[in-house]
């Protein structure tokens, strides 16, 4: 058990090494100069010169790259060189914002897809078993930010229920916040929740097949009995899987959310960042963005750990 | 997930499949990507409007006669646009899943065939790149050469990699167990002679599905992106960017969001379908478990 | 052997013995696929009854279908009475009550059998709780630990704690017993428990079962292909092919007189084979064909060399006594070491 920790671990941290080398090359090597990239072709040479000293982009590539992680690791991420504004902060309390937008998401998407993705594989023989697969089939077929615009055209423009776009902090004004929230949350919900029904699906008919299943009710548990008591555990493994590396799209796909919206979460801040050429926060951005989903990744590994007694053991 | 050759997987299972019938993913998402293939292909030709020309005259009409799904701010014809639409959601798909497919497949059956190690590394950096889906890959693209077709075609490539890489990996583990793998390489066969003899021609459903699903993807990934602003430029319309600029109108015109909107959805289903109803045919064991 | 001798143990139920199970006309079909055919039997309280048959003759699907748990493909008709229940009735709530208290099962499969995230104890302690054998947890868990230790487990208190893959293929079907055996089943179904073990170990759980089974006085239906070990652990046998039974009666009587063919060469390729008349060791020719395949009339007529124009009808049941008989046109006669001297 103590192995298969460290060597996730090692698999954890050279993970982190190998992305911030790729971002690195990619925002800071590859575009030859992010000074002349960030003020424009039609900037004058002196205030290039005055942009690389400032950020000290005339240092050897090693030493800016250890600066920048050194930056990273303490979050502290130095300014900006657009805005001058200090990024860390900026950064920190964006990502709050889109936290709330991708938890809420994926509980609304986890809430569909568990009980309608089991019903799914209970009644796949069944008329209902089917069209639920193919009302499932057309959601998967939906991008979150469609989804969004029909809400609002439905739920803000026709029925006047919700409001089309905005955010306030909950501190500021919970109602208010919780409002703004339902539309931009379920636009990720509804699409993710989709996604995730299929694998539940999937994930509960292989429990069905398996032999301990059959044990259990040989035992004498009704269907419904076994399938709780022995099925979902193990049918949940597959699904948290599902769940984690879903993470990825749907911290992107809160990107998009966050546009549609108007919204002013991490994905806002990226392109409003694309927009200002704003190189060096783009690569933070970008950088946080990898790292929360290697690090839900590493976490949903030590979970497996948790609920699976074989992996605890260390057998393979 | 087995990886028999067609007849093999038909044989398995016998008169019972094909008692059942029609397989009805196949002929539904086929006949969605037909359609959308010849209004692509049309559309080069002939096009109810010109998708572009700017008419004042004709803002914001509803759908009519003249203009079938209605006209846009500027007054284009929405109809013709959704039609040239498909062909940069097709295009992009194309390369992009040409892109996913040349690199993903070979390092698949490297992955299957080489070492453990081999294998554990390459799924290793299969993870690593699903850390950075397509969006993220086009957003830093663009941030540094600016958004382009070529943009989305290249990120939307690279981050459908792992799909086939994972996909490939496994069904050459599988195709590597079998009897005649083990007795070609008991006879010597050189391991690119194996990989192209008898694990390439085995995993090619597997492949051809995951090019089915992986245009659905591209489709999607490529919405999203010319949405943003991130795709192919103005003024050839895409399904995103009519989307896009559904979104100040949506008081006045919501008929300006969902006839793009329904072109995503129609075409991703279809794309989607047309995986699924492959999946079947070329494996009909697989069919509960999709 | 004498005449006497085999009339005498082909009618020989005591009267005391009633019926634990009655089975009639059951079949199992895959849509028109018939898999098991009209197959009926009887089983009377602690008796031990074999099933015999190639892989693929139905007896897997056989047992299924009397714990109503075939797959969903699969449809059961006929009536199998177990007491007042009817175990095809399809009745999933009434079947709950049944399944695990009045008859039980340990399958083939033992290391795929048990649930790999559920503590072994647990599993078996659920199999009281389920039926109200024990109502509290903290008893179920002693009953279990003491089941464990009936199968001869060492350490069960350990062993309770522990998880299934902590156990080897024999220690798992020990564990599968004595889940099978805690509420004292009428009738106890084991479906080849031993084909997927070593042979060292085969012997230490058939004696398990065969103590187990006579302590509760539970009747025992064993599904196997080892004809050696139905000649150790059963007193009758049935014998089936192609979805049928073809054959029927005491073990000494089926083992020693066949009159069936396909019983015959199932002896001759067994371990109890001995050498014909000729020194030849017979086989039986081909192989078992797949599900729906097989001919029609006599399902062995492909194979069996005693086949003619008749066979292409379905052989009648030929009754010899209680429980003993078989489905053929050309029974083998027993002139030499039978009947006739
Ligand atoms: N779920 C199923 N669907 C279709 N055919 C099946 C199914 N299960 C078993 N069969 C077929 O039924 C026949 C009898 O199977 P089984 O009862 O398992 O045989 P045995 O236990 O005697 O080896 C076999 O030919 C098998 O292929
Ligand atoms: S009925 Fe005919 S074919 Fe069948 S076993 Fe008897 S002799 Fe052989
Ligand atoms: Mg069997």
């Amino acid at each position: 058990m103590l192995l298969r920790l460290l060597r996730r671990t090692a698999v954890f941290l050279a993970s982190l090494f190998v992305s911030s080398i790729a971002v690195f090359t990619f925002m800071a090597v590859l575009p030859g100069d992010p000074a002349r990239v960030t003020l424009g072709v039609n900037a004058s040479d002196s205030a290039v010169q005055q942009l690389r000293d400032e950020f000290g982009l005339d240092r050897p590539l090693v030493s800016q790259y250890a600066s920048w992680v050194h930056g990273l690791v303490t979050f502290r991420l130095g300014d900006s060189y657009v805005s001058n504004a200090a990024i860390g902060p900026q950064i920190a309390d964006r990502f709050q914002v889109t936290l709330w937008l991708v938890v809420t998401g994926m509980v609304i998407a986890v809430l569909i897809a568990v009980p309608v993705g089991t019903v799914m594989a209970i009644r796949h023989r069944r008329l209902s078993g089917v069209l639920l697969s193919g009302l499932s089939q057309v959601g998967v077929a939906v991008p979150a930010f469609l989804a969004g615009i029909l809400l609002i055209t439905v739920f803000a423009v026709r029925l006047r229920w919700l409001p089309a776009n905005g955010w306030t902090p909950p501190v500021v004004d919970p109602g208010m916040f919780l409002k703004q929230l339902v539309l931009p949350a379920f636009s990720l919900g509804i699409v993710q929740g989709a996604v995730l029904t299929r694998y539940v699906r999937s994930a509960v008919l292989d429990v069905l097949r398996e032999d301990y299943l059959r044990t259990a009710r040989a035992k004498g548990l009704r269907p419904g009995q076994a399938l709780v008591r022995h099925g979902l555990r193990n049918a949940a493994i597959p699904v948290v899987t599902m769940l984690a590396l879903q993470l990825a799209t749907l911290l992107i796909g809160a990107v998009v959310v966050e546009r549609v919206f108007v919204i002013p979460g991490l994905g806002s801040l990226l392109l409003d960042s694309v927009a200002n050429r704003d190189l060096i926060m783009i690569q933070d951005v970008v950088m946080v963005l990898v790292v929360a989903v290697l690090l839900v990744n590493f976490l949903v590994d030590l979970l497996y750990i948790a609920i699976d007694p074989r992996l605890r053991a260390g057998a393979s | 997930m087995t990886v028999h050759s067609v007849e093999l997987a038909d044989t398995a299972v016998g008169p019972a499949r094909r008692a059942r019938g029609w397989n009805a993913s196949l002929v539904v998402g086929g006949l969605i990507v037909g359609l959308l293939i010849v209004m692509a292909l049309l559309s080069f030709v002939w096009t109810p409007h010109d998708p572009t020309l700017v008419n004042a005259a004709a803002r914001l009409q509803q759908p009519s006669a003249e203009y079938w799904f209605g006209t846009d701010k500027f007054g284009r014809d929405v109809f013709s646009q959704i039609m040239v639409g498909s062909q940069t959601a097709l295009f992009v798909g194309i390369v992009a899943v040409g892109v996913a497919a040349l690199v993903g497949v070979p390092l698949g059956i490297v992955g299957g065939m080489g070492s453990r190690w081999v294998g554990e590394t390459l799924m290793r950096f299969n993870d690593l790149l699903l850390a950075f889906p397509a969006l993220l890959l086009a957003i830093m693209f663009a941030a540094v050469y600016g958004g382009s077709t070529l943009v989305a075609m290249v990120a939307i490539g690279i981050a459908s990699i792992p799909n086939f890489a994972r996909l490939v990996r496994s069904g050459t583990l599988q195709v590597m167990r079998t009897e005649y793998v083990l007795a070609a390489r008991a006879a010597g066969r050189h391991p690119f002679g194996i990989g192209l003899r008898h694990v390439l021609p085995n995993v090619s459903g597997l492949v051809i599905v995951q090019m089915s699903v992986g245009f659905a993807i591209a489709v999607l990934a490529e919405a999203a992106l010319s949405f943003l602003g991130f795709g192919t430029p103005p003024p050839t319309p895409t399904w995103g960017r009519m989307l896009q600029a559904s979104q100040e109108l949506l008081w006045e015109a919501p008929r300006l969001a969902v006839f793009p909107g329904v072109a995503i959805a129609v075409a991703v289903l279809g794309f989607n379908m047309l995986g699924d109803g492959l999946r079947d045919y070329l494996d009909p064991k697989l069919e509960d478990r999709r | 052997m004498s005449t006497a001798n085999v009339t005498a143990s082909t009618s020989e139920h005591p009267p005391d013995r009633s019926a634990v199970l009655a089975v009639r006309d059951l079949s199992v079909a895959a849509g028109q696929r018939r898999l098991v055919e009209e197959v009926g039997f009887t089983i009377h309280a602690g008796e031990r009854v074999g099933l015999i048959g190639e892989s693929g003759s139905g007896k897997s699907l056989t047992a299924l279908s009397l714990m109503g748990l075939l797959p969903g493909e699969l449809t059961a008709t006929g009536s199998a009475r177990l007491g007042d229940h009817d175990l095809l009735s399809g009745d999933e709530a009434a079947l709950s009550q049944v399944r695990g208290k009045d008859i039980a099962m340990v399958f083939q499969e033992p290391m795929t059998a048990l649930n790999p995230t559920m503590r072994v104890g647990h599993q078996v302690a659920e199999a009281l709780l389920i039926h109200r054998a024990r109502t509290d947890r903290r008893s179920a868990h002693a009953g279990a630990v003491e089941l464990l230790a009936q199968v001869g487990l060492p350490d069960p208190a350990v062993v309770a704690h522990a998880y299934p893959h902590q156990f080897s293929g024999g220690q798992r079907q020990r564990i599968m017993l004595a889940i099978a055996l805690a509420n004292d089943p009428a009738l106890l179904i084991c479906d080849e428990p031993t084909t997927a073990l070593d042979v060292t170990v085969q012997a230490m759980i058939l004696d398990l079962v065969v103590r187990g089974v006579e302590q509760r006085n539970s009747a025992l239906l064993f599904i196997t292909h080892d004809l050696a070990v139905v000649a150790t652990v059963c007193e009758r046998v049935l014998v089936m092919y192609g979805g049928r039974i073809v054959e029927s009666g005491p073990v000494l009587e089926v083992f020693t007189r066949p009159r069936h063919p396909y019983t015959q060469g199932l002896i001759a390729t067994s371990d109890l084979a001995v050498v014909d008349a000729r020194g030849r060791l017979a086989t039986i020719r081909g192989s078992v064909p797949p599900a729906g395949e097989f001919p029609a009339g006599c399902v062995f007529r492909n194979r069996c060399d005693h086949a003619t124009q008749a066979c292409a009808d379905r052989p009648p049941w030929t009754e010899l006594g209680d429980e003993t008989g078989y489905a053929c046109f050309h029974p083998v006669t027993h002139s030499r070491r039978g009947f006739d001297d």
